[in-house]
């Protein structure tokens, strides 16, 4: 799918991630912009999840901006989607 | 030669800049002999003439009055925490006057200590024995800009060291909050006041020169005389021995963190069912999180039950005087005051007594007070599956925390508790290994987290009795297992050969080294 709007889910506090989503040029690929508190340790596993996430959604250009403070798998994959469908808008309920 | 020590860590025989290595034997092995044979080191015998002066008009001046030489060891305490002038000025003149190759021996280093680095990196500072050290200070001895490996020792290691030679002072700098013209001083009184001393008393008796350095010059005599003029060679009255705000300040919380309060409300209630809780019982507790909040559970516990106990000791809190105050203990041994409000107690109440580090955990003495431990609870960096701690690095490999009483502690008390969550910001706490070891498993007997207690194997009692009374008990793998799934495993941190921290035990056998960060990626 293609994104059209920037859009953003999760906060900064400890054991969040905030995923930022914006739109890019078509074939200009997956930029994902990663910082973490634990980057030295979990820089790979976080990547996985969001492109597992970017995949789900069939969405090959994007531009991702990540700021973990350690949030664990299920809470990194909540937010992406989130902030994915938020720039699709095809996010339910509360926004 | 590369080496296993008993723990099963990489230790060698020898280590550039450190020496031969006498390698960690077990919690009591070398102290069990009771004649170490070794002797205690003579300081020089010094005389003054009657009715002359120790004043000297700066810290330089009296510095300069020490034949300040290349190699020389210079000491400190950290009493003013990261409120501290004293180190810097000092270091900054020795430096000014072209002194080279210093050992600085301070009883710890914290955030105050960073300007430390350009002197590290210049050679101004070889070699270094302290208890911690922290934030830029930590990692750049971590990445290996320093010439010689430091010393990690505890606070009972450090005396050992003293009273051995091993730390052979030239010149010890004792900040105080109070002072007057002789020397007598103390840090429990005046604008800077600081609390006990502790640190310092160990230094003065040992130290070929002692200068005293106060803001705060009292007419004679300064009661009381936490350190005693016949110590000390030169006072000096400056503007200001540092920052009362980083000093001390108003009085330790307990943590409203809930995960920090469940965690110390289970270790309470382990500590109620261990058998050791009971009348004349003693105790002591970190300023940290969870660990100082477990002296809240046990104090409404000792209301409840009418138990009153005998002592507590260490590190003290205002939490501890009002443990005092309300008569739940009969004395406070105070080492080392955690905030302002203990100040006032140390000055005014007989039954908060003032004591050196080598009274407090000296493991070179006829029984210093930890031996006489009940109940310790402690906070950890991380632990491993056969209950070792680790204190001193964090998980990116660099050194970060200090050693402080916590081996001393561990082994002198009863019943040893290390309070920590089961993860901390997605890092999981309870590794198959540490990454350095500083407190032996065998010290250990509990680790408490919010997923359940884990009880030392070799302390089958123990385990029997808590499984009866109910509590949450869980196997130390098992729940590293599950923690793991939760948090996936991290990539652990990378490091080079290069040795760049020696971690004694408080006996002086070293049981672990800490190795450069791998910095090239």
């Amino acid at each position: 799918m293609e994104i059209k709007n920037s859009a953003q889910a999760g906060t900064f506090e400890s054991s969040d991630i905030l995923v930022m989503v914006e739109p890019v040029a078509k074939g200009s690929g997956r930029d994902i912009d990663l910082t973490s508190s634990v980057y030295m340790h979990y820089a790979d596993s976080i990547n996985n999840v969001i492109i597992k996430v970017l995949d789900k959604f069939k969405i090959e250009d994007v531009k991702i901006l990540a700021k973990d403070k350690g949030a664990l798998d299920p809470t990194i994959e909540a937010r992406v989607e989130t902030a994915i469908k938020r720039a699709l808008d095809i996010q339910e309920g509360t926004l | 030669m590369h080496t296993k020590n008993i723990l099963g860590f990489d230790v060698p025989d020898f280590i550039e800049g450190f020496g031969d290595v006498e390698h960690y034997s077990g919690v009591w092995n070398k102290l069990k002999k009771e004649n170490i044979g070794e002797t205690i080191i003579s300081p020089p015998v010094k005389s003054r003439v009657a009715h002359t002066s120790k004043m000297k008009n700066s810290l330089k001046e009296a510095i300069d009055a020490c034949n300040p030489h290349d190699g020389m060891t210079v000491t400190f305490h950290h009493h003013l925490r990261g409120g501290d002038y004293i180190v810097e000025q000092t270091i900054r003149y020795l430096a000014e006057v072209g002194i080279k190759d210093i050992t600085l021996a301070s009883s710890s280093l914290t955030s105050a200590h960073e300007c430390l680095v350009p002197f590290v990196k210049d050679g101004t500072i070889t070699r270094i024995f302290s208890s911690g050290i922290r934030d830029e200070l930590g990692k750049a001895i971590s990445e290996g800009h320093m010439k010689n490996p430091v010393v990690i020792h505890s606070h009972g290691g450090r005396a050992r060291a003293i009273k051995t030679g091993r730390i052979k002072i030239d010149l010890a700098v004792v900040a105080a909050s109070a002072a007057d013209c002789e020397g007598n001083c103390t840090g429990s009184f005046g604008p800077s006041a600081f609390g006990s001393i502790g640190y310092a008393m160990i230094d003065v008796m040992y130290a070929d020169k002692v200068v005293v350095v106060t803001d705060n010059l009292v007419d004679f005599p300064c009661i009381p005389p936490s350190i005693r003029q016949h110590n000390v060679d030169h006072v000096v009255k400056v503007e200001t021995i540092g920052d009362p705000s980083k000093i001390a300040s108003g009085t330790t919380r307990i943590t409203k963190s809930p995960m920090d309060l469940r965690i110390a409300e289970m270790a309470a209630d382990a500590i109620e069912q261990s058998g050791v809780f009971r009348e004349g019982y003693s105790f002591q507790v970190g300023a940290g999180g969870a660990s100082l909040a477990v002296a809240k559970f046990m104090r409404d516990k000792m209301k409840a039950q009418e138990i009153k106990g005998s002592f507590m000791i260490g590190g003290i809190t205002s939490y501890c005087v009002d443990m005092l105050n309300e008569g739940l203990f009969n004395a406070l041994f105070d080492v080392q005051s955690f905030d302002a409000a203990v100040s006032t107690s140390v000055h005014g109440n007989t039954n908060h007594v003032e004591i050196s580090s080598d009274q407090y955990a000296g493991p070179y003495n006829c029984g210093c007070m930890t031996n006489k431990l009940d109940v310790v609870v402690l906070g950890a960096l991380e632990v491993d599956t056969d209950f070792n701690v680790n204190v001193i690095t964090g998980a990116d490999g660099v050194i970060r925390g200090a050693s402080g009483g916590h081996s001393d502690t561990a082994a002198g008390a009863k019943l040893t508790v290390v309070v920590c969550p089961s993860f901390r910001g997605r890092l999981p706490m309870i590794k198959k290994r540490v990454q350095n070891v500083v407190t032996p498993g065998e010290s250990i007997d509990l680790i408490v987290t919010e997923r359940g207690i884990c009880v030392n194997p070799n302390n089958k009692n123990l385990e029997v009795k808590l499984k009866e009374a109910g509590l949450n008990i869980v196997d130390i793998d098992k729940l590293r297992e599950e923690v793991d799934k939760i948090t996936g495993v991290p990539v652990e941190p990378k490091f080079t050969n290069k040795i760049v921290g020696v971690i004694e035990y408080r006996d002086g056998s070293v049981i672990d080294v800490i190795r450069a960060v791998d910095t090239e990626d």
